[in-house]
C-alpha cells in the first residue's frame, strides 16, 4: 500500500457512517469489511486498524462483513471493536477472536440514591468500596476457591455466585445468557489456568477495569428508562471487570494449539495472532468448551464483585439492599465467540460470532432478550473513560441487518500507554479529576495516567454512531462521580 | 537500527505495549526481551535476585518458543507473586522438529511500593512476532497485551 493515502481515499462511503474495505484491498480477502464511523471519527483512524480488519477477511467461511466498530481501534490479531462471524460448519474459530481476556465485560447496578444524597459520602464510599474489592496487579481473593468449586463457577457462572450467597436471584434474569453459557467443558483447562483461577474469583485486576460511581446525567428516551428502572439525578454502579489469569491463560494455552491446528488443516494466516481451527474440529471445539469455562468465570466475577459493593453501599447508608433499589440493570460481555442463530442471505443459520470489544446489541423482540427487557431491546452498557460519559442504550432494530446484532463497547483508546504516561502525571489527573468532583482511588498511580480521559476517543462521538446507525439507540447517560481502579 | 549497546526499545501502540529486543546471540536477545517486558509491569532496576528459577520451555517453532519464555515468566510473576530483575537464557537448540530453551531468572517476591508497579501484562501475543538474524546479531519483537 502506498503510504500517503488518505484512509478515505481507501474506503467506499455506502452511506453515512458505514465505510467499506473493498474486497481487492488486500488479496486473500473473502468479504469485504465494513467499518462504521462519522466522518469526524475516520480521521482518526489508523492505516494499521484497516489491515487487521481486511486480515480477519480473510479467515475461512466468514460471513457477510469483517467488521469494526465505532470505537476501532488498533488491536493485536484482531482489531479491538472487531465483529466477526463464522458459519458453523465451513467456518473457523479464533481464540484471537475473542482475546485474552475472555468475558471482559460490564454491568450496571441502579439504586434509589440520589446524588445530592451520595456526594457528601464520596471519599468514604470509594474507600470501603476500595478495601472491599481485591484490585490491582497480582489481586487476590478473600475467597480462595477449591478444585471443585472452581469447577462449578467454569460451569454454571454467576449461579454459582448467587447459590452460594453472592446475590439475587434476580441477578441471574437481568444478565446476558443468565450469566452463564451452557456447554463448558472443564477438561481441556490447564494447571496452569487451574492456577490462576483459583485465588482470583472476585477481583477486579487492574489496566482498563474499574468500579465506578455514577449518576445519570440525562435520559433520551424516557420510556425505555423506566422499563431499566433510570431516572435522572439518580445514582449508580458499573462494574467493568473480566476472567481474570485464567481467561488470560486459556487464550494462550489455545492459540499455541491453534498455531499447529492452522497448519494442519492448511489455513493460511496473515498474522500468526489469527491462528484458528475449522469450527467444528476437535482443536476448535475444545477451545470453545474452555472458552465457555472462562465466561462463567467472568460472570462468577462480576456477581461476587457487585455482593460486595451492596454490602458497601448498604452499610455506608446504614439501609439494606432492597431498600436501596441495589438492582442489576444488566451485564454484557464485550470480548467473547457465541453461536447464534443470525440471517445471511436471507436464510437463518448458525453463526460463531466473534465480538473482540464489541457488545451485542439484540433488539427488540428478540428471544434472547430478558422477558422484562423484550419490549425494549437489550440494555447495551458503554463505559466512557475515566472522568467522561457512559451510556445506557437499547439494541436498535437495525442491528441484526448491519453487525450481527452488535455495538461499540466503549471509547476506544487513542493513546498509546506508554505515550499517556509521557503526557500525563497519574497525581496531576487525579487533583483535576477531584477538581470536577471525582474521587479517584487506585492501587497504582501509573494507572491512573495510562487511563487518562485525553487517551480515549469522545465516547458521545462514538455512542452517536451507534444510535443514528440504528444499531443501539441512546437510553440514558452517566457522569462519574467516583472512581476505583486496579 | 541501534547499536548492540540497546538491549532493548520500546515501540508505539495504541492499546498494548510492543518492544524490540537486541542481542549478540539470540540467548541474549531473548533474555534481554524478558526485561524488556517485566519493565513494562515494574522497575526491575529494584528488583533484588533473591530467588533463581530455573526455566526449560519447548515449543514447535522458534516465534513461539519467545513466547512460552516470556508467558513462563509472566505465570511465575502472577501464581507465585515473584517480581524478576535479572534473565540469562543459556541454551536454544533445535532437534527434530522442536526447539527447546533453557534458562532463569532471578528476582524475589514482589513489593508493591518498592518495584514501583506500572502496567499489567495480561498476556503475551503472536501478534506481529519477529525472531530475526542481524548484522549485529539477534533482534526480537513482541507485543504484549496490556
Amino acid at each position: 500500500m502506498e503510504s500517503g493515502n488518505k484512509i478515505t481515499d481507501l474506503l467506499t462511503k455506502i452511506d453515512d457512517n458505514i465505510w467499506e474495505i473493498p474486497e481487492d484491498y488486500s488479496p486473500g480477502m473473502n468479504v469485504p469489511g465494513r467499518i462504521y464511523l462519522s466522518d469526524k471519527l475516520i480521521r482518526d483512524l489508523e492505516l494499521e486498524t484497516l489491515d487487521q480488519v481486511a486480515n480477519v477477511a480473510k479467515l475461512p467461511g466468514i460471513q457477510k462483513f469483517s467488521m469494526a466498530m465505532p470505537d476501532a481501534h488498533l488491536g493485536y490479531g484482531f482489531p479491538i471493536g472487531g465483529v466477526a462471524a463464522f458459519d458453523e460448519e465451513e467456518g473457523v474459530i479464533s481464540p484471537g477472536g475473542v482475546g485474552f481476556d475472555i468475558n471482559c465485560g460490564v454491568r450496571l447496578l441502579r439504586s434509589n440514591l440520589t446524588v445530592e444524597e451520595v456526594r457528601p459520602k464520596m471519599k468514604e464510599l470509594t474507600e470501603r468500596m476500595f478495601e472491599a474489592v481485591p484490585s490491582g496487579v497480582g489481586s487476590k481473593s478473600r475467597l480462595r476457591v477449591t478444585d471443585s468449586e472452581l469447577d462449578d463457577i467454569y460451569l454454571h457462572g454467576s449461579k454459582w455466585a448467587v447459590e452460594n450467597g453472592y446475590g439475587e436471584k434476580t441477578d441471574l434474569e437481568h444478565c446476558e445468557g443468565g450469566g452463564c453459557i451452557e456447554g463448558g467443558d472443564v477438561g481441556h483447562i490447564s494447571i496452569k489456568a487451574r492456577k490462576r483461577g483459583r485465588p482470583q474469583a472476585g477481583t477486579l485486576g487492574s489496566g482498563n477495569h474499574f468500579l465506578e460511581v455514577q449518576y445519570v446525567d440525562k435520559i433520551y428516551d424516557q420510556e425505555a428508562a423506566d422499563t431499566f428502572g433510570l431516572e435522572e439525578g439518580q445514582v449508580s454502579f458499573m462494574i467493568h471487570c473480566g476472567s481474570r489469569g485464567t481467561g488470560h491463560q486459556i487464550c494462550t494455552d489455545n492459540i499455541k494449539t491453534m498455531s499447529q491446528a492452522s497448519k494442519k488443516y492448511g489455513i493460511q494466516l496473515p498474522d500468526k495472532q489469527l491462528a484458528c481451527a475449522p469450527a467444528q474440529s476437535e482443536e476448535a471445539q475444545n477451545y470453545f468448551g474452555s472458552m465457555i469455562c472462562a465466561a462463567n468465570y467472568a460472570w462468577n466475577n462480576r456477581q461476587m464483585i457487585t455482593h460486595w459493593t451492596r454490602d458497601v453501599i448498604a452499610d455506608t447508608f446504614r439501609s439494606d439492599i432492597d431498600e436501596l433499589g441495589l438492582e442489576l440493570v444488566y451485564d454484557v460481555a464485550h470480548n467473547v465467540a457465541k453461536l447464534e442463530e443470525h440471517e445471511v442471505d436471507g436464510k437463518k443459520k448458525n453463526v460463531y460470532v466473534h465480538r473482540k470489544g464489541a457488545t451485542r446489541a439484540f433488539p427488540r423482540g428478540h428471544k434472547e432478550v430478558p422477558l422484562k427487557y423484550r419490549d425494549v431491546g437489550q440494555p447495551v452498557l458503554i463505559p466512557g473513560s475515566m472522568g467522561t460519559a457512559s451510556y445506557v442504550l437499547h439494541g436498535g432494530d437495525r442491528s441484526m441487518d448491519i453487525s450481527f446484532g452488535s455495538a461499540c463497547h466503549g471509547a476506544g483508546r487513542v493513546m498509546s500507554r506508554s505515550h499517556a504516561k509521557k503526557e500525563f502525571q497519574g497525581e496531576d489527573i487525579k487533583m483535576q479529576l477531584e477538581k470536577r468532583g471525582i474521587t479517584v482511588r487506585s492501587a497504582h498511580p501509573a494507572v491512573i495516567a495510562e487511563e487518562a480521559p485525553g487517551v480515549y476517543k469522545s465516547s458521545s462521538e462514538v455512542v452517536n454512531v451507534v444510535h443514528e446507525l440504528d444499531i443501539a439507540r441512546k437510553v440514558a447517560k452517566m457522569m462519574p462521580m467516583g472512581v476505583i481502579k486496579g | 537500527m541501534p547499536s548492540t549497546e540497546v538491549k532493548y526499545e520500546y515501540l508505539e501502540h495504541t492499546a498494548d505495549a510492543k518492544f524490540r529486543a537486541y542481542g549478540k546471540t539470540k540467548e541474549d536477545a531473548f533474555a534481554n526481551a524478558a526485561e524488556a517486558m517485566f519493565n513494562v509491569m515494574i522497575n526491575t532496576s529494584k528488583v533484588d535476585c533473591k530467588h533463581r528459577e530455573d526455566i526449560i520451555v519447548n515449543a514447535p517453532e522458534i516465534d513461539e518458543l519467545l513466547v512460552e519464555w516470556l508467558s513462563e515468566l509472566l505465570f511465575l510473576f502472577e501464581v507465585d507473586f515473584l517480581a524478576f530483575g535479572e534473565f540469562k537464557v543459556e541454551n536454544i537448540t533445535e532437534k527434530d522438529g522442536e526447539f527447546e530453551l533453557s534458562g532463569h531468572a532471578c528476582g524475589e517476591e514482589i513489593d508493591l511500593e518498592r518495584h514501583e508497579i506500572d502496567t499489567e501484562v495480561k498476556a503475551v501475543t503472536y501478534n506481529d512476532l519477529r525472531v530475526e538474524e542481524t548484522e549485529n546479531g539477534s533482534m526480537v519483537q513482541v507485543t504484549v497485551d496490556t
